[in-house]
């Protein structure tokens, strides 16, 4: 008798619960994968024995020194102001393109600096930028 | 009467839940397969910050190019030198697979702009004119 209603007992694995299961599993997944995206300054590179002539009252010079002093048309500019001069300036010409030229021994962090700046003073112009790089000059 | 409406409440009007853990395991294993983990270690690079950051187009096609503050400049974690860059990236440019679309600069901010020059003289060089000057988000 008592083997018999042994017998009698499913003895199947409940597979509802599999489903939520899963669905755990993989929305831990897209939690913890966390996609490294690259991000940064994009900028197009002029190509190479590409020469414009360009009109004097259309460029501005942006002159950056070693020692990290920022020149904007022959007048020293901190570092915070050159976004709202730049920004006056593309509002007078709207054709005004910025060269942007460092000496050799200038960081790097100075020019990414100086070159945020210009852009999101191109930005706040609603302008396309248009930055010119200039070769620092030999030493 | 009532019998009729009895009978026609007997029809079972259940979705089948048996082929849902084989959906959710496909959807995990497509999650589980198409990420892409990071690639390269790269060099011991500080990188700078910068406000007006644009994410890169896409993982493919993208080359990255190390410069470290001791000098060392790195491509896809080969350590290379400056004149060599230009053969690289033309290398990169004729793929056939994934042709070069940009190329990610994860450079110190302490590198002297003279080395990143050298850099991109050699990129314009390769005509590999699409950079992407890799940067934190400043808060």
């Amino acid at each position: 008798m008592i083997a018999d209603k042994k017998k009698e007992r499913s003895i199947e694995i409940p597979t509802a619960s599999l489903a939520d299961i899963a669905f755990l599993v993989l929305i831990f997944f897209i939690v913890c994968s966390t996609i490294d995206v690259d991000k940064g300054l994009t900028l197009v590179l002029p190509a190479p024995g590409e020469t414009k002539e360009i009109r004097r009252d259309n460029i501005s010079n942006l002159l950056v020194n070693a020692a990290g002093q920022i020149m904007l048309d022959d007048q020293l500019t901190p570092l915070p102001a050159i976004r709202n001069v730049v920004r006056d300036k593309l509002m007078q010409n709207d054709k005004l393109i910025i060269s942007l030229k460092t000496d050799r021994d200038t960081q790097y962090e100075i020019y990414i600096k100086v070159l945020d700046e210009v852009k999101q003073a191109f930005v706040v112009a609603n302008l396309p930028p248009r930055i010119s790089l200039a070769e620092p000059d030999p030493n | 009467m009532p019998m009729e409406f009895k009978k026609k409440s007997k029809v079972e009007s259940g979705i089948p839940t048996a082929s849902l853990p084989d959906i959710v395991f496909l959807l995990l294993i497509f999650f589980m397969v198409t990420t892409v983990f990071k690639e390269f270690t790269g060099l011991q690079v500080q990188l700078p910050t910068a406000k007006l950051i644009e994410k890169l187009p896409g993982k493919r096609g993208i080359a990255y190019l190390w410069a470290d503050r001791a000098g060392n400049i790195s491509v896809d974690d080969k350590l290379v030198r400056v004149d060599d860059l230009q053969d690289i990236m033309y290398a990169k440019r004729s793929d056939r697979l994934h042709p070069l679309m940009a190329v990610s600069m994860k450079i110190d901010e302490k590198v002297k702009m003279g080395t990143v020059s050298d850099i991109q003289e050699q990129l314009r060089k390769a005509d590999a004119l699409n950079i992407n000057y890799s940067a934190k988000p400043s808060s």
